[in-house]
């Protein structure tokens, strides 16, 4: 029963973290953004606005549930689970720390190590795109449309430049699974041999996850936001929850397969510090770094995101697996 | 206080059970609704959940790589493209005006569903089945590539030949279809 109730617990654990670092993620980026912008951002829920993730939840709860007139009724209801449950469950594969030893039993910091875990990531972003595409079509508004085909085409578009990039890494470790891929990394990490495919996966990542200066499907100056705009209530709040899961995610990947997971680079070690702290820092820099360039680049143009992935980010990642190739082969 | 291995066995074994249930059952609901939905969004829908209760049945079958290529290409590529085409169309206007089933359809379906079952179930009965030899878990990757670049070479050449036929070819259409609605600007 042991393996049973460790699997339970550390699904229950990694979910709750989750939720929580979602509803922190929320304020850190309104905070953050308020700095950014010289405002101060929320501070009246609670010392500092720490209570405001709360507050807004409570908020989205008591709001009435719209479901406007034509739209398709179980497609619309459907959507936001769609988009939601996959930036859930990417979290699955993701190790966040070496094994640690608790009441005597051995437990591995992951839920489970997949042999094709880079595979099922991109797979699963790849369902997460129908979430906005349906919602959006399915609200029966022309802004809600033209932010679900705008989401669509740039999910597939950069998730093939992502894979392109992903294939170098994997050349470079021989596994797709991520906990081995982190093993690999603990003297030299990933971004020291491949810096170009780190800058490519960074920007692929953040087109994939429709965030700025790639969220076009929500535009909020153009769009007036886009896919989700005919939605209130909890199902609005699925879909906030499920970009900023994304938003965690991708920055706990980009952690495992170029800044070493949880190790710290040529071998130092830190006593009395737990591995996984290094984990959270990383992660926790990086998505500092997504709101940061958040406040500091404007949107892109539509056909510049496609021109983007599509004359650059493909062809430079291509040519990055070559060499790659080359390089690997000439050292042997 | 009793669980023992055996137990913690057979419970896992009881989930893996209900999991392939449900994998069955996502599996012929979504082709179902594939073929007798009204809405076409709601029948590419259909396609996508049976695909997915296929791709089910390869991870209950421990073929981890089949399952996520299965999800990758068709749900993430394939289908996506379909969604894409169902949402650029025009809604059809009578999509409630016909009934699709008739009771003649169903019933001439069912004689025939009926006719094949029994022709592929006696096949299936005769047939001495084998069991499987123990999967490798790690090996099915290194497999597949070793495959592909030593006995099955000519036939990967073969494929690559012709998808840069068909990328070329889609590539011509495409762009013989933009000069003649002369240039609408930037993307959707």
């Amino acid at each position: 029963m042991d393996f049973l109730i460790e699997s339970v617990l550390k699904v229950a654990v990694v979910f709750g973290v989750l939720l929580g670092s979602v509803a922190y993620t929320t304020l850190l980026e309104r905070k953050f953004l308020g700095r950014l912008q010289v405002r101060h951002g929320p501070n009246r829920a609670g010392p500092f606005g720490l209570l405001q993730p709360l507050a807004d939840g409570l908020k989205f709860f008591f709001k009435e549930d719209i479901v406007p007139a034509n739209v398709d009724k179980p497609v619309f209801i459907l959507a936001p689970v769609i988009a939601l449950v996959p930036a859930i469950c990417i979290v699955a594969v993701i190790p966040f720390g070496d094994s640690v030893t608790i009441f005597g039993r051995e437990v591995k910091m992951h839920i489970t190590d997949m042999n094709v875990a880079v595979l099922y990531i991109l797979g699963l972003s790849g369902i997460g795109a129908y979430g906005a595409m349906l919602g959006g079509w399915a609200s029966n508004n022309k802004y809600g449309l033209i932010g679900a085909m705008r989401s669509g085409a740039q999910t597939i578009s950069y998730e093939l430049a992502m894979g392109m990039t992903l294939v170098s890494i994997i050349m470079m470790s021989g596994s797709l699974s991520l906990t081995k891929i982190v093993a690999g990394q603990t003297f030299y990490w990933n971004i020291f041999f491949q810096p170009v495919a780190f800058v490519l996966f960074i920007i692929a990542g953040l087109a994939e996850i429709n965030r700025t200066p790639f969220d076009m499907p929500e535009a909020e100056a153009e769009l007036a936001c886009g896919f989700n705009i005919e939605y209130s209530s909890m199902k609005f709040a699925l879909f906030f929850m499920a970009e900023y899961a994304h938003m965690i995610s991708l920055a706990a990947i980009t952690v495992c397969l170029f800044l070493g997971g949880w190790n710290l680079p040529f071998g130092w070690e830190v006593p009395f510090v737990p591995k996984i702290f290094w984990f959270i820092a990383k992660v926790f820099l990086l998505i500092v770094f997504f709101i940061w360039e958040r406040g500091t680049f404007p949107r892109l143009r539509y056909d510049q995101i496609m021109n983007l992935g599509w004359k650059w980010l493909m062809p430079i990642a291509i040519v990055n697996m070559l060499v790659t190739g080359v390089v690997m082969t000439l050292i042997g | 206080m009793d669980f023992t291995f055996a137990t913690e066995q057979k419970f896992l074994v009881l989930i893996a059970d209900i999991a392939f249930v449900g994998f069955i059952v996502a599996t012929l609901f979504g082709g179902i609704v594939a073929v007798g939905a009204r809405q076409l969004i709601h029948a590419v829908l259909g396609l996508i959940m049976s695909l997915m209760g296929v791709a089910g049945l390869y991870v209950y079958l421990g073929n981890h790589f089949i399952a996520a290529m299965q999800i990758l290409i068709y749900v993430g590529a394939v289908s996506i493209s379909m969604v894409f085409a169902v949402m650029l169309a025009r809604p059809p206007e009578d999509a409630k005006a016909k009934p699709l089933m008739f009771a003649t359809k169903i019933g001439s379906g069912a004689v025939i569903a009926l006719f094949a079952a029994f022709v592929v179930g006696r096949a299936v009965i005769a047939h001495p089945w084998v069991k499987a030899a123990t999967v490798v878990k790690e090996g099915t990757i290194r497999q597949i590539g070793e495959n592909l670049l030593t006995t099955n070479v000519f036939v990967f050449e073969l494929i690559s030949l012709v998808l840069l036929v068909a990328i070329t070819g889609s590539v011509i259409i495409a762009k013989r279809g933009r000069d003649n609605t002369d240039q609408q600007g930037g993307g959707v």
